[in-house]
């Protein structure tokens, strides 16, 4: 499990579930390395601001990641977190690698 | 003392900050942080720290994580991610100001904005990062399994790095600009003695071509002038840090011709009552134990001037 503040994914059940349940979802799947950290620390900070949306983190090693990792979104990302953002259960935006505070609420600004 | 007023304001919390923080704070001088990024600075950069003294073996998020408790059990008011939008240095009372709308006054500022991971600002650079290009090794290395990469860069970064990928990758081509490394000979050594490394000397990335990912570079040779094409899956970039001192550009403080802070003795900037710590100062050696010397010095000369005056 990831050593966030952030709500956990730990299943392909408990995904399926987040996203019918929630019209705004951001997940960030990643590991505690360098470049994923930062993306948890911001989505920390904007969980506080943003409480339309559910934020959530996913360890990218679980065999459950999967749901995130072979989005066709997901396609060609070779750079850890794999950050996806849903409304009504459909991907509206995914990035690779590390993005920084402003760069992630200038996507909660577009999208929801 | 108001809530906006403090004795001590430190902008940057990565190991100079947040020790200048630790040391004031104890002091019980009234201290505010502000980060525009995560606590940490570039210490969380690092998975492992082994050269720490007194810490065996440690993650910088970890030592990040710590250092911030410190500071906070010491009465340190922290804020990160936010944006700074003025800072006035001049006057008595300095004051900074972020987010458009929160102002802070101090009587004293400490510079400790770090520095960042240069970029080579060829074509094609933001649009593969994630997608090809890579930063760092250890996150995104797993992704190369069996795949043939570049590493750009001739530090001890890039040929540490270099061995370090060959875990995972087929083949690793070093791209160098110049004909010798600037690495420790011990880093050079094993780059060179390992089956799958090729070098590139002389040389420059000139852009990043592909389709949804990154399938090609460009590669320019400085002594022919010929551009050539590479096809490959992965690049990896390492050529070395620049300091976060965009800021200062319009400001009185005196920068070096790398926009690197230059201070005195005191580590006092050319503008009184302002010092500067860590990777934003003109200096040689960078590293987490360089900068939480820094940090402490400079925290104690603020201190000393504010109780002077």
């Amino acid at each position: 499990m990831l050593q966030t503040n952030l709500k956990h994914v730990e299943s392909e059940g408990q995904y399926n579930e987040t996203l019918q349940n929630n019209e705004n979802v951001m997940i960030c799947c990643g590991r505690m390395g360098p470049m994923c950290v930062p993306v948890y620390d911001a989505m920390e900070d904007l969980e506080k601001e943003y409480t339309n949306i559910k934020f959530y983190d996913m360890d990218f090693d679980i065999p459950d990641a999967h749901v995130i990792r072979n989005l066709p979104e997901c396609r060609g990302f070779m750079g850890l977190p794999f950050t996806v953002y849903y409304k009504n259960g459909k991907v509206v935006t995914a990035t690779t690698s590390i993005q920084n505070y402003e760069q992630i609420k200038e996507i909660l600004e577009r999208e929801y | 003392m108001e809530s906006n007023q403090y004795d001590v304001i430190v902008i940057g919390a990565g190991p100079a900050g947040l020790t200048a923080g630790i040391y004031s704070s104890r002091a019980k001088m009234k201290t505010l942080i502000i980060d525009t990024g995560t606590i940490g600075g570039q210490m969380i950069l690092t998975f492992e720290i082994a050269n720490y003294p007194g810490v065996e073996s440690t993650t910088g998020y970890q030592l990040a994580k710590t250092m911030k408790n410190q500071a906070k059990n010491f009465g340190c008011d922290i804020l990160s991610n936010v944006r700074l939008t003025d800072v006035e240095f001049d006057s008595k009372i300095k004051s900074v100001t972020i987010n458009d709308k929160d102002k802070y006054a101090a009587k004293v500022i400490i510079w400790a904005t770090g520095g960042r991971s240069r970029m080579l600002n060829v074509p094609g650079e933001k649009k593969f990062k994630g997608r090809g290009i890579s930063y760092c090794a250890t996150c995104d290395g797993d992704f190369f399994q069996d795949k043939e990469i570049v590493v750009i860069g001739g530090g001890n970064s890039a040929l540490e790095e270099a061995v370090a990928l060959t875990k995972y990758a087929s083949k690793v081509t070093i791209i160098h600009e110049f004909d010798h490394f600037q690495a420790f000979e011990h880093a050079v050594s094993e780059a060179r003695k390992n089956p799958k490394i090729n070098f590139i000397m002389e040389s420059h990335v000139v852009e990043f071509t592909g389709g949804d990912s990154l399938e090609k570079v460009k590669i320019k040779n400085l002594e022919t002038g010929d551009i050539s094409e590479k096809k490959i899956d992965g690049a990896f970039i390492f050529v070395g840090y620049e300091a976060n001192n965009d800021f200062l550009k319009d400001k009185d403080i005196k920068l070096n011709d790398w926009n690197e802070v230059l201070v005195n003795n005191n580590y006092q900037t050319s503008v009184e009552g302002v010092f500067a710590a860590g990777d934003a100062l003109a200096k040689r050696y960078r590293q987490i134990t360089t900068a939480v010397a820094d940090g402490t010095i400079a925290a104690l000369n603020a201190i000393e001037y504010i109780n002077r005056k």
